[in-house]
């Protein structure tokens, strides 16, 4: 009875064709086509070919329509004598589709938030946007060869309520690559530039480490945009720095190498495994991004010490809460000590220079806490 | 004949240093004490040197197996090539490479080659490299003809004319491809070819030095303005065997001898451009003994220098691995 | 950093290296297309499988030349084009088509810097698409890596996904060495994350895609996929397998493989090339000689059979490595002891 219905599928062209493109059709339903007339327009990732029809018949059904990417062999259209019903033709279409599609069956889960790139005056950031709420945003600065994917366990939780900015530092991650002067006031002059092209007067800066440093830079020469601070072992309280971790960091060009660099910054060495390692080399084998580093560490770091003396910030900061691991072994949790009374100390046992990774839960509850109080 | 006198007395060297060296390896080869095998360029001296007068060193150059006279031609220096056949580490290529790939890309002199038809392809990319860093360069494929017949070289024929490249096709016909002659080898004509491919045929005598140099001025000219590939064939006659140690049983009797009497590009230089009073006598017998010195003093060296090291070996195959 | 798939990471390596080099330039047959054609067009194809598309668009005929059906000329030109100041990137189409232009490459690119002592740099990269599975049969399917490797002076590099396949591209076109690039054609529409800027891979340095403690296996180029596939399998049957790709097979990352064997104690290779003198043949040769005692089990090779590419499609099926084949291998090293013991 359906012997006269012809399916016409996507076609295969070329040897690697998986899916095509239904660019257009060049017949209109319910013409008469012959056999070797061209049907439609078929777009791949690399042709665009005339498809021409396999069979004589009546073009009763375009199923593709225009601009529709399916796999190959996915039904685009139906050919018919005219006896054929529609109710026939529906038939067919059903079941052509339900075989064709056993097996591949669809999982559309929903996709986590992307960051994206962004024009800062002139300098191309990544940043990561995510939250809404009325108090002021918080925005994460990370720290020296760190990136957004440093705030992995605390940015969702930090945004619960509120609008949580994480971005790369120019030379580190997805960001643009010159550093300019790789100074911590070069840094902050790009977070104010950030908070500006974002819209926000006035942000609670959440730093670590270098990032720490720049958050306090940010206090001193843009004191009206900062709501408060939050520093996770920041830079800049006192002179020392693991300058092993520092050239380590910048010299080593494969796991091997630097899975002992990068197990510096945490007190559970099980956590650095393979995967964080090839992570950071996938950041250092992009273009202009170990000259950056090695421009940071110059500006910062000279002859093993730390550059910036920023303790007078505080004399007279926005609040400010100040959490260090107790066996920090890149910035000493010893530089927090001495600090005015109005800054809140937290020392975290059994942790390492990233608090934020190996004590999250924690460190989360108390900049929650911090910024509620 | 608008010669500078320079360059004829530099030319008369170049092609007194290929006849003296090739003379001196023919000796030096039948005491055993160079390693490998020698192909000689005797009698095709004024075929190098007539066409590389007219190059300097930012054009490029591919040889052939027998590529000593191409070497010298393009100002490859002569102790550091005796050293390199004696396979000694003062060589140009440290010993490494020895009679066949004896290379100096300081001058443009991208290698004799030890494969038949390797060099046109090759002469194809330098082209190229001409053409696109637009330095005015050309570049030379010297070959036989019996690479004539390789296909890479009638592909590089075909490539060259569809790119439009500064190249000119040099093919020094000596009659013999190894021991099997031309007339047998060789279909049609290497005129006719030139002319399938549609790019320029020019030929010459190449004992004549005077006439090579003339030829292969217009077929570089060419070249070089950008008017694409030339053909220049070179008819020539080869004094040795094919390597040494040929006994060259298929030639026959009073072949090269005649070549000798009658076609000595040395002799007819000499008699041309002193009849012309372009060249005296005695500039040129001082060349002579200039030349019978330097390659003298060059085996010497060569025969003194030390051996490669065992390090050696496993240098240089990779500029970083 | 965006989803893009292994011809768009080829692609975008190639554009990038072009703008940041002008002495990069392109050539082989069809990498643009259409230049005569009766309609006109140029950029028509972009290469057989598009993987060029557009770069003759953005550089013109000064850095884009299509050529004529000739590898030995053309692959030869790009020798010696790169023996003499340009860095070409030739592509070769199928790499079973270097029978026509094997001197090129092997006489020549590859002889120049040893042979000259030294003094020659040879920035060239062959690319050319390799691999069964798309029945294309014997004279369109080979994976003669091997053959490549074998040839000292040249650097072989297969990527096993789009992000391995720029950054080694990048890598490769950087490299003053000759330079064979190999891609498999099964991937060209594989995708994942790779960043939009340019970066590289060093060569010799592998990358482990999976780590396990029971059993090491080493695979190259879409082999990887499939080891991947067979270790997660496996991982769920409660055994540990190291995934080894070393991306580049000249050179090799000799330590890593011998380090992981150290580890592991078995050893699993997954090679889609002829099984003779093959890598899995060098790397068992390897093994034996560096790591007996570590071994606990016989070496076992996921290999074809020393036959052509078939073309039928079951034939092909059962020439090719694939997980089952991979999982099987892993299964038979771990039961060795077992065995012996019954």
């Amino acid at each position: 009875m359906n012997a006269s219905i012809t399916p016409i599928t996507m076609p295969k062209f070329g040897l690697a064709m998986t899916e095509g493109k239904l660019a257009g059709w060049m017949v209109r339903p319910g013409a008469t086509v012959r056999a070797g007339d061209d049907l439609a327009d078929i777009e791949t990732s690399k042709i665009t070919n005339a498809y021409e029809s396999p069979a004589a018949g009546i073009l009763r059904r375009q199923v593709a329509q225009e601009g529709e990417t399916l796999a190959v062999g996915a039904l685009i259209g139906v050919l018919a004598d005219a006896e054929a019903t529609d109710a026939e033709i529906d038939a067919f279409i059903a079941r052509f589709n339900a075989e064709f599609s056993a097996g591949s069956a669809e999982d559309a889960e929903e996709a986590p938030p992307e960051p994206s790139v962004i024009d800062v005056k002139g300098r191309a950031l990544r940043v990561l946007d995510i939250g809404h709420g009325d108090g002021d945003p918080i925005v994460l600065i990370h720290g020296f060869g760190g990136d957004i994917g440093n705030w992995l366990f605390n940015h969702a939780a930090l945004a619960e309520g509120r609008r949580v900015i994480a971005f790369d530092l120019p030379g580190h991650g997805g960001s643009g690559k010159d550093v300019g002067d790789g100074t911590l006031a070069f840094f902050s002059t790009v977070v104010v530039d950030l908070l500006d092209t974002l819209g926000i007067d006035r942000a609670h800066l959440v730093g670590h480490s270098l990032g720490g440093g720049v958050a306090l830079t940010t206090v001193k020469n843009a004191p009206s945009r900062v709501a408060s601070l939050a520093l996770l072992a920041p830079a800049g309280l006192g002179p020392d720095v693991n300058m092993a971790f520092i050239d380590g960091f910048i010299t080593a060009d494969r796991q091997k190498t630097l899975i002992p660099v990068l197990s510096y910054l945490v007190h559970d060495k099980g956590l650095i495994g393979r995967k964080m390692a090839d992570d950071v080399l996938r950041y250092k084998r992009l273009d202009g991004a170990v000259d950056a580093l090695r421009r940071v560490a110059a500006a910062n770091f000279a002859d093993g010490k730390q550059t910036d003396t920023l303790r007078p910030v505080l004399e007279s900061a926005p609040p400010t809460l100040i959490i260090w691991g107790k066996d920090d072994e890149i910035l000493p949790a010893s530089h927090a000590a001495g600090l005015p009374e109005a800054v809140t100390v937290v020392i975290l046992p059994d942790t390492g220079h990233m608090p934020q990774m190996e004590r999250s839960d924690d460190v989360n509850g108390r900049i929650r806490a911090f910024l509620a109080r | 004949m608008q010669i500078a006198r320079e360059t004829l007395l530099r030319s008369y060297r170049a092609m007194r240093t290929i006849r003296d060296f090739e003379e001196r390896l023919h000796v030096e080869f039948a005491t055993g004490e160079i390693p490998g095998f020698v192909h000689l360029y005797c009698g095709e001296e004024a075929s190098g040197v007539g066409v590389c007068a007219n190059l300097t060193d930012s054009d490029t150059i591919s040889s052939t197996h027998r590529g000593h006279g191409h070497c010298i031609a393009k100002g490859v220096e002569v102790s550091g090539m005796m050293a390199e056949i004696y396979g000694k580490s003062t060589g140009v290529c440290r010993g490494k490479g020895g009679s066949m790939h004896i290379a100096d890309l300081s001058r443009g002199m991208l290698g004799a080659n030890g494969i038949v038809g390797g060099g046109p392809p090759l002469m194809c990319g330098a082209a190229l490299s001409h053409k696109v860093l637009k330095d005015g360069g050309v570049a030379v494929a010297f070959y036989g003809d019996g690479a004539s017949n390789e296909g890479s070289t009638l592909e590089s024929l075909n490539l060259a004319t569809v790119w439009k490249l500064p190249v000119v096709f040099v093919v020094e016909d000596n009659g013999y491809g190894e021991a099997t002659g031309s007339s047998f080898a060789v279909a049609g004509t290497q005129k006719a070819r030139a002319e399938g491919f549609g790019m320029p045929y020019m030929e010459c005598d190449g004992s004549d030095f005077f006439a090579v140099h003339q030829t292969a001025g217009e077929a570089i000219a060419h070249a070089r303005a950008g008017n694409g590939p030339v053909m220049l064939h070179v008819h020539l006659a080869r004094w040795y065997g094919h390597f040494e140690g040929d006994a060259m049983s298929y030639r026959a009797a009073g072949e090269v001898a005649e070549a000798r009497r009658d076609h000595d590009c040395l002799v007819l230089f000499r008699r041309k451009v002193t009849e012309a009073g372009l060249l005296d006598d005695a500039e040129l017998d001082a060349i002579d003994e200039s030349v019978r010195d330097e390659i003298e003093s060059s085996v010497v060296a060569a025969k003194a220098a030390p051996l490669p090291e065992a390090a050696d070996l496993l240098a240089d195959v990779y500029v970083r691995y | 950093m965006s989803k893009k798939s292994f011809r768009q990471a080829i692609n975008e390596a190639l554009r990038l290296e072009m703008r940041r080099d002008p002495r990069v330039i392109l050539m082989g047959e069809d990498v643009a297309g259409g230049q005569g054609g009766s309609a006109g067009t140029v950029d028509a194809w972009g290469g057989v499988l598009g993987v060029t598309k557009g770069l003759y668009t953005e550089f013109g005929p000064e850095r884009v030349f299509d050529t004529p059906i000739t590898e030995a000329s053309y692959i030869g030109a790009a020798a010696g084009a790169a023996a003499t100041g340009l860095r070409p990137v030739a592509e070769l189409m199928f790499v079973d088509f270097v029978g026509c232009c094997l001197d090129q490459i092997m006489n020549q690119a590859a002889k120049f810097r040893y042979m000259f002592g030294g003094k020659a740099r040879t920035p060239l990269v062959i690319r050319a698409m390799f691999g069964a599975g798309f029945n294309a049969a014997a004279q369109h399917s080979q994976a003669l890596y091997p053959l490549f490797t074998h040839i000292p002076g040249l650097k072989v590099v297969i990527p096993s996904s789009p992000y391995e396949a720029k950054g080694l591209l990048i890598e490769a076109i950087r490299d003053d060495d000759p330079v064979i690039f190999l891609e498999h054609k099964v991937m060209y529409d594989d995708e994942e994350e790779v960043p939009d800027e340019a970066y590289t891979i060093p060569f010799g340095e592998a990358n482990l895609t999976r780590e396990g403690d029971d059993v090491t296996i080493v695979a190259f180029g879409r082999m990887v996929k499939l080891a991947n596939e067979a270790a997660d399998r496996l991982e769920r049957q409660g055994i540990g397998c190291t995934v080894i790709d070393p991306r580049t097979t000249s050179p090799l990352d000799r330590d890593t493989i011998l380090d992981c064997v150290a580890d592991t104690g078995r050893l699993v290779i997954v090679d889609e090339s002829s099984p003779r003198c093959n890598m899995a043949a060098d790397i068992s040769a390897l093994v034996a000689e560096e790591a007996f005692d570590a071994l606990k089990a016989p070496i076992r090779r996921v290999i074809p059979p020393h036959t052509p590419v078939p073309f039928a499609s079951v034939l092909e099926a059962l020439y090719l490595p694939d997980a089952a084949k991979i999982e099987a291998a892993v299964k038979a090293v771990m039961n060795h002891n077992v065995t012996e013991a019954a």
